[in-house]
């Protein structure tokens, strides 16, 4: 019997997700400290571990590492993630900061979940290993379901939660059954060595079943049809910051690991899985985008629509490649900014001391709070794709590999589809700009650090639309070691 | 060397934008100074009618930035003998829109000054974008300010035909799109270079083929929706109905011109084959408008209305001059167009003189206004015949290329069109005849103002323009003709090449 070999410790790759790891628990060492400690410093303990995380992936870019027999990968495909789910991390955190204290669930606890939510993102996009990929997949779920519960007193907060966490853990065995038989097939978790096995054999029922299952789980955390049910009603019950970090950074991070999952293990595999995907992508634009068309609640509105956003960045999944999958980062980190900014604006709108989420409560906003609607509005007109925003490049290029690609007519059912979705975003203009308010209007809570979570993102978006190139080459880069 | 082309097209949007930090309340200021900057660009676009030499094939005043070098896109602008025209066309009209709101929009005038300045950025850069990327940036960018326009300051219907004509442009634009990256694939997979650049991408010689005439139909759906060539002008009456004046103006004046410009500038000679095989398709179709929208004009009881399915018939005008492909029915429709920007925003604006003083639209309510409001009544007239095409005036001229040309290619099509002239004059002057001859109907009218200082300035330029043009063409048609003969004689030897 061969000695058990400890591999050396290695913490760089793992720098980032450290770091967050670390304010974590600083956040709730903090909290048994005297009382006369500042009630803001979880929260910027909280910003000071996303931006630490930042700055640690920024000084490790260029320097690829693994670990622990590569089941960490630290590769400039991590990097990238890395930067979206810190902003996406960082955004929120400050936009919960007053939206907390207002209703009243201001915790030391919240911040230290959303922290090891993110760590869970960012160790999913670097996981070399389906082990490691479950762990971390894990460690973010668990987070998210204690978080959509917030509001304790709340019903819809406490459906949310169950909901997420019943149908979430449904999703996670079958993952962890896919993992299991893919792991009957190859002999190995790790995701290089499991190519290497499966690459003689690709056909092999119980790798082609275990693949299926895996993918049923990670359809789950992305939110595409058919595995969406529980989206509508966790966004719309979950607390709205919570529901921006479902919606940004753990999409990102299950998008991250299901690419790096499909690009490497599929890597000698002729591309059986693409007419999958294409139905899946075409399915789950179309319902999302129908189904949003008659929501009056606009938190549950942008769920459907964020469900019609994953079947767009499916498109580049079929398209592949670098170009395609490039794109996909790209449209992720374009995604990030414009979903956060648009929940962000409804954590600041409240109407007769409820939070602001039908339709309805908009109307008027441009008279009153005329830079919130303003931001809502470019918000919303990147979400459709208006050019010089953001979204409208992260389309662009999408919509640009599908045609390269030979896949025409996917790219035509896609920009019809952001056609019809223009009706429901421009709906909530309308209310804004061209309607006046029906009793009790609409205020804004004022929130610097609100306010500053905005301007970032507002800012991200026009220069991600006006400067794009800088970025898609950057997203480029990362994802051409992955298919190679 | 000073960028002209980029001052004039970023000048407005940029003001725009900056008046968004004047006090709402100074509302002097902001009338002032929205006007004094369309006013500033127009002037600022005379350098490149002066310094524009007719005898140079290809574009003038160019610019070429980097912008995006990996993806094959740059800023790269510049004008030809089509565009310049419609530059023109743009600075002249928005001075008049914006000096047409004052007093009328009082609502939020901030707001609209703003939108309408960055408006014009939107359609001059349409105009200018000899690159397919930036061309669609603008292209989608400027529904919105329209969208905006229509939406807020419109009238009570004002949110269904916003939302309609956001969702009926873009269907069409989105098409676009995916043959832009059809085209710029197509292109780099058969030369290795990837790029956006129009005058690159015309000189490229498409096979013939199903590829080219399903990117030929995907550009032409997203031109013809904004021409609108019947049968896709459903949005437009709705459009200008609840437009507000200024916005009525410019949507008829330079935003329909949009289209016809897009048939020129990229359908033509990017899709030579397909152009020439739809043209009959196409013959059809603007006939049918032409008719069609006459008798369509003839039946309505309410001006704005009258006028704007006036525009149908117009541009079908337009659009058969653009398909005859012969030097004089390209001209013809490339004046017309700017003709049709002229008598059409005029009418525009005289119904909404009218609109703010008596509150109504309706043809009945008016008749005998001649004693009461002679100036009107006579600069009025001007107006309506030069849209019905008298000689002497603006239109006869663009009309009688268009016929020619047409009649080189049919005569039956040059005697079906010539019909909407006659219809022209039935609707036209019996909408004048019932609103201006006659007793005075109704005693509102008795007491309602002739024209006044500020509607006299704005008016003055529109009718010397469409007398100008009326009485010497050739100081407008002599800086087109090399580049529509270039263009011609392009898509003639693409198409040869090609088979």
């Amino acid at each position: 019997m061969d000695a058990i070999v400890f591999p050396a410790v290695v913490l760089g790759p793992l720098l980032p997700t450290l770091i967050v790891l670390a304010a974590g628990a600083l956040v709730l060492a903090l909290d048994l400290g005297p009382r006369f400690l500042p009630r803001e410093l979880p929260a910027v303990t909280a910003l000071g571990g996303m931006i630490g995380a930042l700055l640690a992936t920024l000084a490790r870019w260029g320097t690829p590492g693994r670990a622990f027999r590569d089941m960490v990968v630290l590769d400039s495909y991590a990097l990238f993630f890395n930067v979206i789910i810190c902003y996406s991390g960082a955004l929120i955190v400050l936009l919960s900061m007053d939206y907390l204290r207002r209703t009243g669930s201001d915790s030391a606890e919240y911040y230290a979940l959303v922290l090891f939510a993110t760590a869970g993102m960012m160790l999913l996009a670097a996981a070399g290993d389906l082990v490691v990929v479950f762990l971390a997949l894990e460690l973010m779920s668990l987070s998210l379901y204690v978080l959509a519960g917030l509001f304790k007193r709340e019903l819809a907060s406490g459906e949310a939660a169950m909901k997420y966490f019943l149908l979430g853990a449904f999703a996670s065995s079958f993952l962890l059954y896919g993992i299991a038989l893919i792991y009957g097939a190859a002999g190995t978790t790790n995701l290089d060595r499991i190519a290497t096995a499966m690459a003689a054999r690709p056909r092999d029922p119980l790798f082609v079943i275990g693949l299926g299952l895996m993918l049923v789980g990670f359809g789950f955390k992305i939110s595409s049809v058919p595995f969406h049910m529980w989206v509508p009603d966790v966004y719309q019950g979950a607390p709205t910051s919570v529901t921006a970090l479902i919606a940004t950074g753990s999409k990102a991070g299950a998008f991250a690991a299901l690419i790096r999952v499909l690009a490497v293990t599929l890597r000698g595999v002729p591309p059986d899985w693409t007419a999958l995907l294409w139905a899946v992508a075409v399915v789950t634009m179309t319902v999302g985008n129908l189904v949003a068309i008659a929501q009056s609640n606009l938190k549950r509105m942008l769920a459907y629509s964020s469900i019609a956003h994953v079947g767009y960045m499916l498109v580049g999944l079929v398209a592949g490649g670098t170009g395609g999958t490039g794109a996909v980062l790209f449209y992720l980190l374009t995604y990030t900014f414009t979903t956060a900014g648009a929940f962000g604006v409804i954590t600041l709108c409240e109407r007769a001391r409820v939070e602001a989420v039908e339709v309805g409560d908009y109307a008027g906003l441009a008279r009153r709070h005329p830079v919130l609607a303003a931001a809502l509005g470019i918000f919303l007109l990147s979400l459709i794709g208006i050019p010089p925003l953001a979204g409208f490049v992260g389309k662009f290029y999408v919509f640009g590999a599908a045609v390269r690609a030979g896949y025409v007519w996917l790219a035509v059912i896609g920009v019809l589809n952001s056609a019809v979705a223009a009706y429901y975003y421009l709906r909530v203009v309308v209310f804004m700009y061209m309607r006046e308010p029906e009793g009790a209007a609409t205020a804004y809570a004022p929130s610097f650090a609100g306010s500053l979570a905005l301007t970032i993102a507002l800012l991200a978006i026009v220069l991600l639309g006006v400067m794009p190139a800088p970025f898609v080459d950057l997203a480029q880069a990362a994802v051409a070691p992955l298919l190679r | 060397m000073i960028p002209l082309l980029s001052l004039v097209t970023f000048l407005p949007g940029a003001a725009g934008l900056a008046l968004l930090f004047v006090p709402r309340r100074s509302v002097g200021v902001l009338r002032v100074a929205s006007l004094a900057v369309t006013v500033v660009t127009f002037v600022l676009s005379l350098p490149l009618y002066v310094g524009f030499d007719p005898e140079i094939i290809g574009y003038q005043f160019e610019e070429n930035r980097r912008w995006m070098p990996t993806l094959g896109a740059a800023y790269h602008v510049g004008i030809d003998g089509i565009s310049l025209l419609l530059v023109l066309l743009t600075t002249f009209l928005m001075p008049l829109a914006l000096a047409s709101a004052w007093g009328v929009i009082e609502d939020r005038f901030k707001e609209f000054v703003a939108t309408m300045l960055i408006l014009e950025t939107g359609m001059l850069g349409v105009f200018v974008s000899l690159d397919l990327f930036l061309f669609y940036v603008f292209w989608e960018a400027m529904l919105i300010p329209m969208y905006f326009v229509i939406g807020v300051w419109g009238g009570p219907n004002r949110i269904y035909a916003a939302v309609k004509f956001v969702l009926y442009t873009m269907v069409g634009s989105v098409l676009m799109l995916i043959a832009i990256l059809a085209l710029y694939y197509q292109y780099g997979a058969a030369t290795e270079r990837y790029t956006f650049d129009v005058p690159v991408l015309a000189q490229y010689v498409m096979a013939p083929g199903l590829g080219q005439d399903l990117m030929f139909l995907a550009f032409a759906l997203a031109f013809a929706i904004k021409v609108p060539l019947f049968p896709f002008h459903t949005w437009l009456p709705d459009a200008h109905v609840e437009a507000p004046t200024a916005g009525s103006v410019v949507l008829a004046g330079v935003l329909l011109k949009m289209g016809t410009y897009g048939f020129l500038r990229f359908c033509l000679p990017f899709f030579p084959d397909a152009s020439l095989a739809f043209g009959p398709l196409v013959w059809a179709l603007a006939v049918t408008g032409i008719i069609y929208g006459a008798w369509v004009s003839t039946v309505q009881p309410d001006m704005k209305k009258l006028v704007a399915y006036s525009s149908v018939s117009h541009l079908g005008f337009v659009m058969l001059g653009i398909f005859t492909l012969n030097q004089q029915g390209v001209t013809g429709g490339l004046i017309q167009m700017v003709n049709h920007g002229l008598s059409t925003g005029a009418l525009f604006l005289m119904v909404g003189m009218i609109y703010e003083r008596r509150h109504s639209r309706l043809i009945a309510d008016f008749g005998g206004l001649w004693r009461v409001v002679p100036a009107f009544s006579a600069l009025f007239l001007v107006v309506v015949l030069s849209s019905l095409g008298l000689p002497g005036l603006n239109g006869f001229v663009g009309e009688f290329l268009i016929l020619v040309g047409a009649f080189q290619r049919s005569p039956w099509l040059a005697a079906l069109a010539t019909s909407g002239v006659i219809f022209a004059a039935v609707y036209l002057l019996w909408m004048y005849q019932r609103v201006i001859f006659g007793d005075i109907t109704h005693e509102a009218n008795r007491r309602l103002r002739d024209l006044t200082t500020r509607e006299w300035a704005v008016l003055v330029p529109v009718v010397t323009l469409i007398v100008w043009i009326g009485v010497y063409p050739a100081a407008f048609i002599g800086k087109t003709e090399t580049t529509i003969e270039a263009l011609i004689a392009q898509v003639q030897a693409k198409a040869s090449a090609s088979r």
